[in-house]
């Protein structure tokens, strides 16, 4: 594996954000030291480094802090030119698109998929499934016209789209299973299923993304805080 | 062959200027096209299916939505007078804080703009919170970019614009100069750049609009 120089990321092994960085950093071979936060309780280091927003992933490099794990993963592809696969397609256009829907799945498609766990009532529910599901459809359209024929988004090796929606595969797969739903459904998305098996089986992902059971225990407890009282 | 470049905007749509100043600072010829956003032109619905939104960016025949992204885009397909800095660091910089703009300043100056009593006083506690944070930012530059404008101070450009809109019909003081001088004063830098004067929307046309605006969300929201 290439030295990446001093490469630390500052996140939590539950989060899809904090997978985005990982994967970039293991497709372009580099080694980095995992610093990870404890669940309900902000390291100093996370406050200083990501004052703006306090959130995890925090990327230091040489002690530098790039925050969003979006413009993280771009900062890792243009920091490291030549190490690795580059993780956003070559073409202006074609980067362009890669971030249109990576766009689209942060600002539209992954608050729907938080939406179901958070409705309130049969109807709502209805309503917030319906929303993923046509959400996903138009992403198996994308993955059709992107992809081309290629097993991933990003063409033969995982790419920036891969990454952005990959990293939700494991929150998926935990709302398959307590909403007793068939999101990834072969019949009505056969690239996105294909492709997710494809995904996790990467040798960048799969030591990154974590077990489905291990997931949905980590699910149930933060959602018996959330719905929680307050403290006294 | 001559490229065929065609932006779809509305006259007082912010995130259409940028692409306005973007393509004017690279020298690129293109043509405008002004929609109305209460009856949707075929092409932008085809264009832009996702969103139905302006800004577009059609270029040969390929459309490109979503400002920041277009601004990304105009970068790496006309590579004279670069937007962004070469430093995968600074570029880093740029971008986290274009996102925290759309993602935090706007909607929190916007929910100031048009809520009243409690939800206004609110929303301006968090919006001056998050003004304080580009004032950092600015740290003693003429522009975000440095000595010149760049990809920050064009995705920041609304506030220069919308700022000194929404205290005019409100009577609040969003940028007052005893906060935040530097930012005042690069909202003024930032207006006087000729490229950025030619287009700048008209004061006038852009004050009714607001106000319009202003009144269908507070109507909404005592109709609850």
């Amino acid at each position: 594996m290439a030295k990446g120089g001093e490469v630390k990321l500052i996140g939590g092994w539950p989060s899809p954000f904090v997978m985005r960085p990982r994967i970039a950093l293991n497709l372009k071979g580099l080694e980095y030291e995992f610093l990870e936060e404890k669940f309900g309780a902000k390291s100093e280091l996370l406050l200083r480094s990501n004052p703006v927003h306090k959130k995890i992933p925090v990327l230091l490099h040489a002690d530098r802090p790039v925050c969003e794990s979006l413009v993280i993963v771009q900062y890792i592809d243009e920091a490291w030119p030549s190490s690795g696969p580059s993780i956003l397609p070559s073409d202006p256009y074609d980067r362009a698109t890669a971030r249109f829907w990576a766009a689209y799945i942060d600002e539209k498609w992954f608050p729907s998929m938080s939406g179901i766990a958070r409705a309130q009532g049969e109807e709502a529910k209805k309503a917030a499934i319906d929303q993923v599901v046509e959400g996903l459809s138009l992403l198996e359209d994308a993955f059709g016209k992107i992809s081309k024929g290629k097993p991933f988004f990003g063409g033969d090796t995982i790419g920036f789209l891969d990454i952005a929606l990959g990293c939700f595969l494991g929150w998926v797969r935990v709302t398959e299973r307590t909403q007793g739903l068939k999101l990834l459904d072969q019949a009505k998305v056969p690239g996105l299923a294909k492709w997710a098996e494809r995904f996790c089986a990467d040798s960048a992902v799969k030591g990154v993304m974590p077990e489905t059971e291990k997931l949905a225990e980590f699910a149930k407890l933060i959602m018996a805080k959330f719905r929680a009282p307050p403290p006294q | 062959m001559a490229e065929e470049v065609k932006l779809f905007k509305t006259l007082s749509s912010p995130f259409a200027l940028r692409v306005d100043w973007a393509l004017r600072l690279k020298g690129i010829q293109y043509e405008s096209v002004l929609e109305d956003l209460s009856e949707k032109s075929d092409l932008l619905l085809q264009y832009n299916p996702v969103y139905k939104k302006v800004p577009v960016l059609l270029h040969n025949g390929r459309s490109i939505s979503e400002s920041l992204i277009i601004l990304e885009y105009i970068e790496e397909t006309w590579k004279q007078d670069p937007l962004l800095p070469q430093d995968p660091y600074a570029r880093a910089r740029a971008r986290f804080w274009a996102k925290f703009g759309d993602d935090k300043v706007l909607p929190s100056l916007w929910t100031a703009f048009i809520s009243e009593g409690k939800e206004q006083e609110a929303a301006l506690a968090e919006a001056s919170e998050n003004l304080q944070k580009l004032e950092g930012e600015l740290n003693g530059k003429k522009f975000f970019g440095g000595d010149n404008i760049g990809y920050l101070d064009i995705a920041l450009g609304w506030l220069a614009n919308l700022i000194t809109v929404f205290e005019e019909i409100s009577s609040l003081k969003l940028v007052d100069g005893e906060r935040f001088p530097l930012l005042l004063a690069w909202m003024k830098e930032f207006s006087d750049v000729p490229l950025i004067k030619d287009c700048w929307p008209p004061h006038d046309k852009l004050i009714p609009r607001f106000i319009a605006r202003r009144q269908v969300y507070r109507m909404k929201s005592s109709s609850t």
